[in-house]
């Protein structure tokens, strides 16, 4: 048997068993569990990786799981979006795996097995929701996800318990009107498979049946992804939980339900039906300018930092529906480079958060006093991932702006194209609020003192994921081109 | 009124399905919200469940007797779909039903934790005092 031609189901099957294994191992020896994992994400880094490579290769794989021919059994489709969208998750991962170990043992000490097992389940969840091809399948691994992900944000103790409930509800009404969606769609089609249905679905473009499963379907996932309207269950969820978690939550969740739904959209769908359903004036993308706008303004009456970037997460949800929706080549092609980017660039944020607040012990713009002094690299690090929220060159989200707004300017789209610059001009303000402070904003006593403060950098497992971060953001922003040209173009192509 | 006798299992999944969410929105308590979640997936499974419904079909249990020797046997193969009632929504919602366990439970645990840390299960008591 071909090991490269099994790699997309070991994506998904290597990190399942060593969950279980994680379990038994940390039973009897926890200080095993951090090890296991660490290795079990290198190893699925290299399995998405693999798969990535044999796609631009080979083109787009179709995979059948236990060999049963599509329609009647689960095939996993890994095309050029998906094996992209894999390797994002897999390079986040694997960073917040290295991550964890000391704020894990810091937090939650006597539940570091419990975290870990449920940590690399999600991934798998994670994973399963991007290359699986299969409708009904989708719906078990979008649960799969919430609930793992439920049960890691409960691990934030007395506050998070509450938001995370809250979380939990709405979460679920999410999923179940996915799975009503797709009840629709099998009453009309009489299958579940994704390519297969895609095909039935242009004959069938009048019925209301259609209609209903493609507005259930994404107002479901428009829950999951907390777009606008549907955004109250984020910011809290994603505070009171351990830094950790929500180095892993945020950059994911969010942008994995985004390609979910440009999955949905344009490949179950397809455009020529999507956007024949939305005409006139009132469309989705001023529901993105809503979003983008409520994000930034949210965000910019926030004293905590924590709580500020996940409403700037708000916000950059509206980014990438807008872009989706914006019905032309640069606008997709902006959010799926979004997608990676802000998953990267949100990544490098929260770790260096994370750290900051491991040290400090707080995240409030108050205390990050003369953090550059106590914390240059990290400090350094959270900069690096600040220019690519605002958009400055050559960072990764100065490209992904580029294209929305390249985008929303060909489809005439003027007041995305405001909301995107008013966002970039409000992350400014913002970040240079905790530049300042971080920067010039000594403690008093320090000046007449004029004491040396001591260098205080947070230990190598924290410090060396933060950097690789800040270091992907410039180099993900620095090969713009190779991403596109080899990956994006091939998707968006076929489509328009 | 023809309607709703000829759909009325469709009318059903609706009504329950409003109002599980009628009680996830409206309900203070918390047990009662998740009562109320167990109710719309429910009401979900019912609308899979009605899809499934052939008129006059068996259930989905196909018995040959096929002698392999007799080439002529295998007309007995042939399978008229309309006699027998369609059993994939039943599977897909044995799935649903086990994801509606696991979040049930995931749910009563998180509202033992938020008793043991609120001593109360009332939302709006819970919300005073996040707010103090």
């Amino acid at each position: 048997m071909n090991i490269a031609a099994q790699l997309p189901v070991i994506v998904l099957v290597l990190p399942l068993l060593s969950a279980f294994a994680v379990t038994l191992v940390s039973l009897f020896n926890k200080k095993l569990a951090w090890p296991l994992t660490v290795l079990t994400m290198t190893a699925t880094f290299l399995a998405t990786t693999g798969t990535l490579c044999s796609v631009i290769h080979n083109g787009a794989i179709r995979y059948r799981v236990a060999n049963w021919a599509p329609p009647f059994g689960i095939e996993l489709v890994i095309d050029h979006l998906s094996a992209l969208v894999a390797v994002v998750i897999s390079i986040v991962a694997l960073l917040v795996a290295i991550f964890a170990k000391e704020t894990i043992q810091k937090d939650i000490p006597n539940r570091v097995g419990q975290f870990y097992t449920l940590f690399i389940l999600c991934t798998v969840g994670l994973l399963g929701e991007t290359l699986t091809g299969d409708a009904f399948n989708l719906y078990v691994l979008i649960e799969i996800t919430s609930l793992t992900s439920y049960a890691l944000l409960a691990f934030g103790g007395s506050r998070a318990y509450f938001s995370t409930f809250n979380y939990l509800i709405l979460g679920t009404i999410g999923a179940c009107l996915y799975l009503l969606g797709v009840g629709y769609l099998y009453i009309k089609t009489g299958s579940l498979n994704m390519i297969d249905i895609a095909t039935l679905i242009p004959a069938l473009s009048g019925s209301s049946a259609i209609f209903t499963a493609f507005i259930l379907i994404l107002v479901g996932l428009w829950i999951k992804m907390a777009f606008f309207p549907f955004h109250g269950w984020l910011p809290n969820a994603y505070t009171h939980a351990t830094s950790t978690v929500s180095a892993f939550a945020a950059p994911l969740m969010t942008k994995v339900t985004v390609y979910m739904s440009i999955r949905l959209m344009y490949f179950v769908f397809g455009p020529d039906y999507a956007f024949s359903q939305f005409t006139g004036p009132v469309n989705i993308v001023w529901l993105a300018v809503i979003a983008i706008l409520v994000g930034s303004y949210y965000a910019l009456v926030q004293t905590d930092i924590k709580r500020m970037l996940t409403y700037i997460i708000i916000a950059e949800v509206g980014y990438m529906v807008g872009g989706m929706w914006l019905g032309n080549a640069i606008g997709l092609t902006g959010t799926i480079y979004h997608i990676a980017a802000d998953a990267i660039m949100t990544a490098c944020l929260f770790l260096a958060l994370g750290s900051i607040a491991y040290k400090l012990g707080s995240t409030k713009i108050s205390d990050m006093a003369g953090i550059f002094k106590k914390m240059p690299v990290t400090f350094c690090a959270f900069l690096v991932g600040a220019a690519g929220m605002i958009g400055i060159p050559p960072t990764a989200g100065f490209f992904s702006k580029w294209f929305l707004i390249s985008g929303g300017i060909q489809a005439g789209q003027w007041a995305f194209v405001v909301a995107l610059l008013v966002s970039s001009l409000v992350n400014a303000i913002l970040f240079f609020r905790i530049i300042e402070v971080g920067f010039f904003g000594a403690d008093d006593e320090d000046e007449h003192d004029a004491v040396v403060v001591q260098r205080n950098e947070a230990p190598l497992s924290m410090l060396l994921p933060t950097v690789t971060a800040a270091a992907l953001v410039i180099l993900l922003g620095l090969s713009t081109s190779k991403v596109t040209s080899l990956l994006i173009e091939n998707i968006v192509g076929s489509l328009f | 009124m023809n309607l709703i006798i000829a759909k009325f299992n469709y009318v059903l999944y609706i009504v329950l399905m409003m109002m599980g969410l009628w009680a996830m929105i409206a309900k203070s308590n918390l047990i009662k919200k998740v009562v109320g979640l167990g109710i719309f997936q429910t009401a979900i499974i019912l609308f899979y469940i009605s899809i499934s419904v052939k008129k006059g079909a068996n259930i989905p249990i196909i018995h040959h007797h096929v002698d392999p020797n007799h080439a002529a046997d295998a007309a007995h193969m042939v399978i008229d779909a309309a006699k027998y009632a369609n059993p994939l929504p039943h599977v897909l919602m044995l799935t649903a039903i086990v994801v509606g366990v696991a979040t049930l439970g995931l749910a009563l645990t998180i509202i033992q934790h938020i008793y043991q840390e609120h001593h109360t299960i009332e939302e709006d008591e819970i919300l005073e005092q996040l707010n103090q």
